[in-house]
């Protein structure tokens, strides 16, 4: 049986830094909230749909709140109180106030129990919608069985969701068990979701409610026809984290990048921004059933995944840290690892299968994400295919849950639809090459692989403690994460942050806790 | 077999010399039957190739497929009548740069980069900026002799040149990475422009880089300098040293 051999005392140590990291926070995450997080309880109220200039609808109220100082009571209690006050629908009311003909802070304030009364129906309505998706999802599962370990996972980025949906049905069709649309370019940085279908953009397709329904409605039918589920995936990143999150729950998504720290990092997004969106983010995925999945893979794309392996456990188990605040299960905590060593390096090989198996065994029970081979894929796409060949080797071989198939064709252009199936080809032929080898193989614990592992972990032990000592925002600053300075008050949307006043309520927010015995 | 190649006339080499078979990979929507492999035929015989081999057609499903196929091309290119425009300066390493730069310049150069407006990828900036390099060559910021700001991602164009005044930037470094429907192109020639209009343009060296990117593209598109794939920092930085000192001496 292939398997490290690891002292426990080690692996509990590293688990228990990451959990002083995080702790500490929770006051932030409890006294805080921001716009998106507003706009998040207005979408699931039921308030969609746009202005003329595309303004969404929860954007036009919720900065019409914080333009009125009455955003720290919480978006949901000023709906609920126009709803008591003008017996009109959540959506009537945001129409109303759109046209002019309703200020909601102007309207009388009504007796707070019927005000709640109102709030609560909309909430468990809401929920159940999303429990409902969730059993229609488990439903497909026990009938058609479940994902393929590991699930074979293709994007589709044409920029017109139509054309994805197209692609999206052919990769099913060729094998694929879970399609990710990958999002337009410059859409982590726009703080609102476009609304409606859309038919352009940059490296990517936007990603709105209707797009997911389009996809989702489209991955359904091929579904049926292949007697397979076929699994749907998006970005809860950027400046929209739960407000994807609450539309990936509506329409079915199953899964959902969502990384606690990505966007502090890489899109320079403002630190208790992102610890809140996420936060709220991760417990709509945890009571929709939607798996997450961290995007560990960008510390090894900008610096050398040998030397800075360690940055990818201590980021996996924060991650982890993060997510069970927010009450996601671990068979739903799709950590994220890379396979991005030099290829020229002698013994690559086993340098990441040695990764790729702590990774295995700090998270057994997660379904693990894998992310293929980019930064030294050069364009010689026969090149390219070998290398994704051991890619999805080490997978099979350390029982990975997702593998995001290599194409030939990184760092040339956005699969076509050949280089796909050849990925699909690649990923199946090696799989079930190597099947059962790993039952059957053991390695040396005293040999390079067992302890090139130990010394990743010891290494990544080293740098959590540091942080925890430090705390979270003086690591930031100091720039101890990939070597990116952060400061707490600098970075995109902090101006969406605020104070929550005593009387502040999110009832999505209080419900799901209840629900998942979040404390 | 002693075969001189003629310089005038050279073709793709397949296991004969002057045979010019080249090997295509394409999908096409048609069925993986007969027919899809002779509209392969056709389509293959209108580019011009002979001796057309559809050694596979694969279904993709939703009624494409996949074929690879061999040909032999009738054309040929003179090498001799071969002009290209490339960076040309002598590479030099980290440490030859900054004595080059103490002998001609004898100052810091500032140099301020980024990867402007849609593109959120930074791999590419981050090569040849961030201390850490790549492959083995150290980013522009380790440099003695060069002061480096690298801003990141999805930074707009008037942002990247209100810095580059407020440092007094000697050159502006311009990463695209992620490109769709040619917005590269669109994001290039708008910073291009603004540069101009802001009278920044003759005021310091404007250079750009991405796998989209040749030097001929970066000079029709009224830049200085492009570097497409496979360059290192240790290009970009000897180019912009020896560039300097050009200058200078005009």
């Amino acid at each position: 049986m292939l398997q490290l051999t690891i002292p426990q005392e080690k692996i509990e140590a590293a688990r228990e830094y990451a959990k002083q990291i995080t702790s500490t926070l929770k006051d932030l995450l409890n006294a805080y909230s921001s716009v998106t997080i507003e706009r998040t309880v207005l979408r699931l109220l039921g308030i969609d749909g746009a202005l003329a200039d595309g303004t969404p609808l929860p954007n036009f109220l919720v900065d019409q709140l914080k333009e009125k100082n009455a955003l720290d009571k919480g978006a949901a209690y000023w709906i609920s109180n126009a709803m008591v006050s003008t017996g009109l629908t959540a959506q009537e009311v945001a129409e109303n106030v759109k046209d002019g003909k309703i200020e909601l802070t102007q309207i009388i304030q009504q007796p707070i129990e019927k005000t709640i009364k109102v709030m609560n129906e909309l909430t468990d309505k809401m929920l159940a919608h999303i429990k409902k998706q969730k059993a229609t999802r488990d439903e497909y599962f026990a009938k058609y069985g479940e994902r393929n370990k590991p699930s074979l996972y293709v994007i589709v980025a044409t920029g017109n969701i139509y054309e994805d949906a197209l692609q999206a049905r052919a990769a099913a069709k060729q094998g694929a068990d879970i399609i990710a649309v990958i999002r337009s370019t410059a859409q982590s940085l726009l703080d609102y979701v476009p609304y409606g279908a859309t038919t352009e953009g940059f490296g990517g397709t936007f990603a709105t409610q209707e797009n997911f329904r389009i996809m989702r409605k489209a991955l359904d039918e091929v579904g049926e026809e292949l007697n397979r589920y076929i699994s749907l995936t998006n970005y809860a990143s950027g400046l929209c984290m739960p407000e994807i999150a609450a539309m990936g729950a509506m329409e079915r998504l199953d899964l959902m990048l969502n990384d606690a720290m990505y966007g502090i990092l890489f899109r320079d997004i403002n630190p208790q921004r992102t610890l809140l969106d996420q936060y709220f983010s991760r417990m709509i995925n945890a009571i929709a059933g939607i798996e997450i999945q961290t995007g560990e893979d960008n510390y090894l794309t900008t610096s050398d995944a040998i030397e800075k392996a360690y940055t990818v456990t201590a980021s996996q188990l924060i991650n982890e840290s993060f997510a069970h605040l927010s009450g996601v299960k671990p068979e739903k905590m799709g950590i994220g690892h890379a396979f991005e060593i030099d290829p020229t390096i002698e013994n690559s090989f086993m340098y990441e299968l040695s990764h790729a198996l702590l990774t295995k065994t700090l998270f057994p029970d997660s379904p693990i994400k894998y992310m293929p081979p980019t930064k030294h894929v050069t364009g010689n796409i026969f090149e390219a295919y070998v290398i994704n060949a051991l890619f999805n080797m080490v997978a099979q071989m350390t029982g990975q849950g997702v593998q995001l198939l290599g194409m030939l064709t990184e760092a040339v252009h956005t699969p076509h639809l050949a280089d796909r199936a050849l990925a699909i080809d690649n990923a199946q032929y090696v799989f079930n090459a190597v099947k059962d080898f790993n039952k059957e193989i053991s390695i040396d614990k005293d040999g390079f692989i067992n302890k090139r592992a130990e010394k990743v972990l010891d290494e990544a032990i080293v740098f959590l403690k540091r942080v925890a000592e430090q705390g979270f925002f003086n690591a930031l600053e100091k720039g101890e994460f990939a070597d990116i300075k952060r400061t707490q008050t600098t970075g995109k949307g902090l101006d969406g942050v605020f104070r929550k006043s005593d009387s502040y309520i999110n009832p999505f927010m209080d419900k799901i806790k209840q629900e998942l015995n979040i404390n | 077999m002693q075969n001189k190649i003629d310089q005038s006339y050279i073709r793709p080499y397949g296991d004969t010399n002057n045979d010019g078979r080249i090997q295509i990979s394409f999908s096409m929507p048609v069925k993986a039957d007969e027919t899809g492999k002779e509209a392969a035929r056709i389509l293959l015989r209108q580019m011009g190739l002979e001796e057309i081999e559809i050694c596979y057609i694969g279904d993709l499903s939703e009624g494409f497929s996949h074929i690879v196929a061999y040909g032999n091309t009738k054309a040929y290119v003179d090498l001799t009548k071969i002009k290209i425009k490339t960076v040309d300066t002598e590479v030099m390493t980290m440490d030859e740069t900054d004595e080059f730069v103490d002998k001609n310049i004898g100052r810091k150069i500032t140099i301020i980069g980024a990867c402007i407006e849609s593109d959120a990828h930074t791999v590419g900036i981050d090569a040849i900026i961030n201390m850490k390099g790549y492959n083995h060559r150290f980013g522009l910021e380790r440099y003695r002799s060069f002061n480096a700001l690298n801003m990141g991602a999805q930074v707009l164009s008037e942002d990247l040149l209100s810095k580059a005044r407020e440092m007094n930037a000697d050159v502006v470094l311009v990463s695209q990475i992620v490109t769709q429907k040619n917005i590269h192109i669109q994001n290039l020639t708008k910073l291009i422009e603004m540069a101009e209009a802001e009278g920044l343009r003759d005021k310091m060296l404007f250079i750009c880089g991405g796998p989209r990117i040749t030097h001929e593209l970066a000079i029709e598109l009224g830049y200085d300098a492009g570097f497409g794939a496979g360059s290192y920092s240790t290009d970009v930085a000897s180019y912009i040293v020896q560039e300097m000192t050009k200058r200078k001496e005009l």
